[in-house]
């Protein structure tokens, strides 16, 4: 019961002040406060436009967050989950070109499959060279994003490029029937299915099965679980594949969903977004589920906020901004004694009795 | 965390139940909305980027004064579902009924397919290729001529360079760029047959770092006259500007950046086209699908001579941009060579403006150090 409190209290109460400081921060640049949490709430949950709106942004995020989380908890801190999304849209476009696909479901399944497993081998190179090169993960999973930019944009301006594309650069378009729809006749498209599928399967994964408390043992201390006789390379590459393969999809899915073909258009930083989100997740699939809503809601919000009040883009970017510190900051303060917390608030009262030196070095130390 | 997912997705579906009470909310909104003519402008960079995004919002800025109109903005929207979902909702929840998506990326597929599903909404794209029979009649682009400014620019640098060659910072080798670098140094040849223009392309539309590099490395090379094709010329203009070199602005006037090293530049002029498009709407006259203009129809302008340029290159400028005026001048005309010595376009042809070949140009013409 109590840590349930604090797991809805702790993230609610830092989102809560950070919505309080940007009152705050807007009142000083000359607008209601009240007008923008009003906004806020309006843009990102308000009706069933806003809640399509925010789920929508919400989609692709679900995926690439994924892909920092589950190697997260093999100990790895994998940052380059843009990477495997553009190459994931690029294998995903690039397909047709090699293989002819049956223009229905199975074609779908076929070049999402592609682009998952095209991201899974990106993100893989990245443990393999940590494992196996002693190269840091962080840094190379980075630069390996940018490698496949380069990658991407030869291949979509050069070998692939379709030739109508004149001044937008892009592959052949996906035909017809292989592209993704909408849920339900609504505009959000079935990548949030996905989505949310990998976040849950992912999630009871790594909770219930042995592989999974394997990977999270490998996380939590790779000696030991070298000691215990756990393939710890094997399984850190596995995380990284399956990672890998849900940024791959989240870029096929972009691809199919909304642009239809690979272009420069699908560089647009998701990759980098979901570093943000699997973070206030604590690295916990379910977690990510809200969360990405959240920050779904957020870019909501942020474009009603410009519309109705003319705000500029990068004031939303502070909300988030302040949202981010302040839910990290947060975590400080899970399990701590507030009984011993608040006790050591009325210690100053103490001195006054003349207690010795040492009882008050002591007294602090309590506190 | 298992347990609290569940306690949020209640909390959640509470929300949802009360939008709904706010969706009825929006659409008395809507109906309210339809006397003033509401008009939606988005932009993919910032609106204060000395370039692209800020000659757009220039435009918005003047419709804005004009009486029965309001305008709604967006800036910074990138060129994924985001802008779908800035479009339906300056519709659905700002009443918006003229859509003007600016960057290039909005038109296929985003633009097309949410002009499907309003199609009481016209929508005004810049510079995408409408096509009659195949783009919903609801929609329509507008673009302008501006390798016309660019022509002139070149005649400015030909005249001021005392290097006699020039520097072009280019983002992409597409039609519209390799246009503008090709009426460039044509501009300038007009004036010093020999001169060159080396040109380097920095892979995207916004890479401050690069397109610095580019330009120093250019200023290097002893070019002394620069102009550029990316999104925000800023960078490009002060790095110039601080390297001792003159520079011919693109977009919006950079001239505040650069005072002294500001010689002219080639500015666009939507307010002509935003116009065309909000008087039609206004009188019920059907969408304009396809306007392009260049100087004579003022969708493309120059901006003010700097201090620096002489008497000489202003005379010789405002002759040549008299005859564009007047439509007696063409730039692209035979026999033409690119680069590599072949013959692109052959002796005694000509190709006005208007002509849809010149939006497919795939080569740089004689002179341009630098390949695609």
């Amino acid at each position: 019961m109590r840590a349930t409190l604090t797991h809805i209290g702790l993230p609610a109460g830092a989102i809560l002040a950070s919505l309080l400081l940007f009152g705050v921060f807007v009142w000083f640049a000359g607008v209601s406060p009240l007008d923008v949490w009003v906004l806020l709430f309006k843009g990102a949950f308000g009706d069933a436009y806003s809640w399509q709106n925010t789920l929508q942004r919400a989609a692709p995020l679900m995926l690439t967050a994924l892909c920092v989380a589950v190697p997260a908890r093999a100990g790895l801190v994998i940052i380059g989950g843009e990477g495997a999304l553009v190459l994931g849209g690029l294998a995903c476009a690039a397909l047709p070109y090699v293989v002819p696909m049956p223009d229905n479901l199975a074609g779908t399944v076929l070049v999402g499959a592609a682009g998952a497993a095209a991201g899974a081998l990106w993100i893989m190179l990245a443990g393999w060279l940590r494992q196996y090169r002693g190269i840091n993960e962080t840094i190379s999973s980075l630069l390996l994003a940018y490698v496949a930019i380069g990658l991407f944009k030869h291949f979509v301006e050069g070998p692939l490029r379709d030739p109508a594309s004149l001044n937008k650069p892009s592959t052949n378009a996906l035909s017809e029937g292989l592209r993704i729809g909408g849920i339900a006749g609504t505009d959000v498209h079935w990548g949030l299915a996905l989505g949310i599928v990998a976040c849950v399967a992912l999630g009871l994964w790594l909770r219930w099965t042995p592989s999974g408390f394997s990977i999270r043992v490998v996380g939590g201390n790779p000696r030991t679980a070298q000691l215990v006789g756990l393939p710890a390379t094997r399984l850190i590459l596995l995380a990284c594949a399956l990672g890998g393969a849900c940024a791959g999809l989240a870029g096929a899915v972009e691809v199919a969903a909304v642009h239809t073909s690979a272009n420069a258009s699908l560089i647009a930083g998701y990759g980098y977004a979901g570093i943000l989100v699997s973070f206030m997740a604590r690295h916990n699939p379910l977690g990510i589920i809200p969360v990405a809503i959240l920050f779904g809601g957020f870019g909501a919000a942020g474009s009603l906020l410009q519309r109705r009040l003319g705000l500029p883009d990068a004031s939303v970017m502070v909300l988030q901004g302040m949202a981010f510190v302040l839910i990290l900051a947060s975590e400080s303060l899970r399990g701590k004694d507030w009984r011993a917390f608040i006790a050591g608030l009325f210690r100053p009262a103490l001195p006054a009795k003349g207690p010795s030196p040492a009882q008050v070095s002591m007294g602090d130390k309590v506190a | 965390m298992t347990q609290s997912t569940f306690n949020r997705r209640d909390s959640l579906k509470s929300l949802a139940a009360l939008g709904v009470a706010g969706g009825l909310g929006t659409l008395g909104l809507r109906a309210q909305a339809q006397k003033p003519l509401t008009v939606g402008v988005i932009y993919v960079g910032p609106r204060d980027d000395y370039g692209y995004n800020q000659a757009q919002a220039q435009a918005a800025a003047e419709v804005k004064k004009l009486p029965g109109i309001k305008v709604v903005e967006e800036e910074n929207v990138p060129e994924t579902a985001a802008v779908q979902k800035t479009m339906t909702g300056m519709i659905a929840q700002d009443g918006a009924s003229v859509l003007f998506p600016t960057s290039f990326g909005y038109f296929d597929p985003h633009m097309l397919l949410v002009a499907a599903k309003y199609p009481d909404v016209r929508f005004s794209h810049c510079g995408g290729m409408w096509t009659e029979g195949k783009h919903p009649k609801n929609t329509g682009s507008y673009y302008g001529y501006i390798d016309e400014c660019q022509y002139l620019n070149g005649v400015v640098a030909g005249h001021m360079s005392k290097s006699g060659k020039l520097g072009f910072v280019a983002a992409k080798p597409i039609p519209q760029v390799l246009r503008n670098i090709n009426a460039f140094l044509m501009g300038a040849r007009s004036v010093k047959p020999g001169i060159t223009c080396n040109v380097i392309f920095t892979g995207d539309w916004s890479m401050a770092v690069k397109e610095a590099e580019a330009t120093n490395s250019l200023a290097d090379q002893g070019c002394d006259v620069f102009t550029m094709h990316v999104d925000g010329p800023k960078v490009i203009v002060e790095t110039a500007a601080k390297r001792g070199k003159m520079v011919c602005g693109y977009h919006a006037s950079q001239a505040k950046l650069a005072p002294q090293a500001y010689l002219t530049g080639a500015e666009w002029n939507w307010l002509t086209a935003y116009k065309t498009v909000i008087e039609a709407a206004q009188n019920g006259k059907p969408h304009p699908n396809f306007i392009r203009g260049g100087l004579k129809e003022g969708y493309v302008k120059m901006s003010p001579y700097g201090p620096a340029v002489s008497d000489a290159a202003k005379k010789d400028a405002d002759a040549i941009k008299a005859k564009m005026v007047a439509g007696s001048f063409d730039i692209f005309k035979g026999p033409l060579k690119d680069n590599k010595g072949k013959e692109v376009i052959p002796a005694g042809k000509t190709l006005k403006q208007t002509d849809v070949t010149l939006e497919s140009m795939n080569y740089l013409v004689e002179g341009v150090v630098g390949s695609i």
